[in-house]
């Protein structure tokens, strides 16, 4: 066989090579980009859990203080930002519901439900609950 | 048409490389050629100490699986035409070590594949004499799409989990596991549900979907793993709310 | 409660934060009067369901993230720390929350 070439190699014990993911292994291809983005929308989650909260203090705090926080909602890149805040909210419920077929599979009398029937019903349901939400709070 | 393509191949060479190269070829370009069929001329013709796995050339047998322009593919399967103009990049797959230019490491994956028992286990054995277990076509189809698995590993290859984090149990090992817990003749369930539910298990999954994508079977491993999520939660609670239950 | 999150989140917040700060501040709708939503707010099986979505949606972003950083920037060595901090700021922000609302 002769003398090896590379110093690390010992006869019949080859050095498997092992490569490294890079940092940024997330931008090298549109799918795994497209996860991240999925996973990065539970942060408009938590803001909007957060200024829930605020709200909802504001509104205990009295006619003033929500009208406060009512003119700080109308300021223009309150609402600009909110508008963003919407979008990618919107991104986590497609994308939610979307793969909602995939880890429910229902069964009915022995026979699979169809995908598109679990999509659809939870398209349904969203809905209705954003129907029911605009009804109540619709002065 | 042109008459050649280029094909760009991974090369790693442990006796006398420290690190991986290129080397480029010239090969014919014919309309029914495979990826597979350029590598086998490369072989022949133009470089024999070029290595790569093959075998049943026709989709079945999961041995061609490597990374063709990006993406994990089977190059039996791959038509050079459709990845005109070129050049072709082939590289093995993503997550295994490499033993040789497109020879990847595969005992993890083998080793991942028996801890989940992809084997039919009954507490009592029927003796022979006692006939066949039966399955009606509706308990078959129950677990049909997992048995289509031909272990070629490209969804571990698309799995990002799988190459951050060697030790998650990988995709089609939980499809497989599956394609055992549905089947009606099986009562291992429990034994599977001990190896699954872990850390390093179905819970890893951040449920990327790219296994799904790239399998040329549509097992739809992803589908299986957020599946068994629910079976393992509800598991949970049911172990919660009613210890004393036989599971 | 990560799922449980994330469908709630999915199903409600749209509509929610479409109406409430995108369409009403821009005027182009009006909602309930002041008296209306804070009598809403004060009633306590109101303010329980409201604890209830904040704290699963709080869970929900804490899990998502924690694996987002483990992942997405390989900072396996940090497991423990980014547990502690994501678990820890949701389980800081649900007390926060319930002190609020037991407060209205």
């Amino acid at each position: 066989m002769g003398k090896a070439l590379n110093p690390a190699y010992k006869l019949y014990h080859p050095r498997w090579y092992r490569p490294r993911m890079p940092i940024f292994w997330w931008l090298r291809t549109l799918p795994y980009v497209k996860f991240i983005v999925r996973e990065l929308t539970s942060f408009a989650v938590a803001y909007a859990a957060i200024l829930l909260v605020i709200q909802a203090q504001a509104l205990g705090q009295g006619e003033e203080a929500y009208g406060r926080f009512s003119s700080w909602l109308q300021s223009p890149p309150v609402v600009w930002f909110h508008f963003v805040v919407l979008l990618v909210v919107l991104f986590h419920t497609v994308t939610w519901l979307n793969l909602a077929p995939k880890a429910l599979v229902v069964h009915v009398k022995g026979r699979r439900l169809p995908d598109v029937v679990v999509l659809l019903s939870h398209y349904a349901a969203w809905l209705v609950v954003s129907g029911l939400i605009a009804w109540r709070l619709l002065g | 048409m042109p008459e050649t393509v280029q094909l760009q191949v991974y090369r790693y060479r442990p006796e006398s490389d420290p690190e991986p190269s290129w080397d480029t070829f010239e090969v014919p370009l014919h309309s029914e050629w495979m990826i597979l069929d350029a590598l086998n001329y490369i072989k022949d013709q133009l470089d024999g100490s070029l290595s790569y796995r093959w075998a049943c050339r026709m989709g079945v047998c999961g041995s061609c699986g490597m990374i063709v322009n990006g993406k994990p593919v089977l190059t039996c399967a791959t038509y050079v035409e459709s990845l005109l103009p070129g050049p072709i990049r082939v590289e093995p797959l993503q997550g295994f070590p490499v033993i040789r230019d497109l020879v990847g490491d595969i005992t993890d994956f083998l080793d991942k594949l028996t801890r989940v028992k992809p084997w039919i286990v009954r507490a009592e054995e029927k003796p022979l004499a006692d006939g066949e277990y039966l399955q009606t076509p509706e308990q078959l189809t129950e677990y049909k799409q997992y048995s289509m698995c031909i272990n070629c590993m490209l969804c571990y290859s698309a799995c990002p989990i799988y190459a951050l984090d060697p030790e998650f149990i990988g995709p089609a090992a939980i499809a497989l596991a599956q394609r055992y817990n549905m089947d009606s003749r099986d009562e291992a369930d429990q034994e599977r549900m001990d190896v699954l539910s872990q850390h390093d298990g179905i819970w890893a999954c951040t449920f990327v979907g790219e296994c799904s994508a790239v399998c040329p079977k549509n097992v739809d491993p992803a589908g299986a793993i957020q599946r068994y999520k629910v079976t393992a939660t509800a598991d949970w609670f049911k172990s919660l709310l009613l210890p004393w239950a036989k599971r | 409660m990560f799922s449980g999150g994330g469908m709630i989140s999915a199903m409600f917040l749209p509509a929610l934060i479409f109406l409430m700060w995108v369409a009403h501040p821009l005027g182009w709708i009006d909602v309930a009067s002041y008296d209306q939503l804070a009598g809403w707010v004060s009633n306590p099986l109101v303010r329980l369901v409201l604890f209830g979505f904040i704290t699963l949606f709080l869970f929900h972003w804490a899990h998502r993230f924690r694996y987002t950083l483990y992942d997405g920037l390989q900072l396996y060595h940090l497991n423990e720390l980014i547990a502690v901090i994501t678990y820890g700021l949701a389980t800081v922000l649900t007390l926060v929350t319930a002190y609020v609302l037991w407060g209205i």
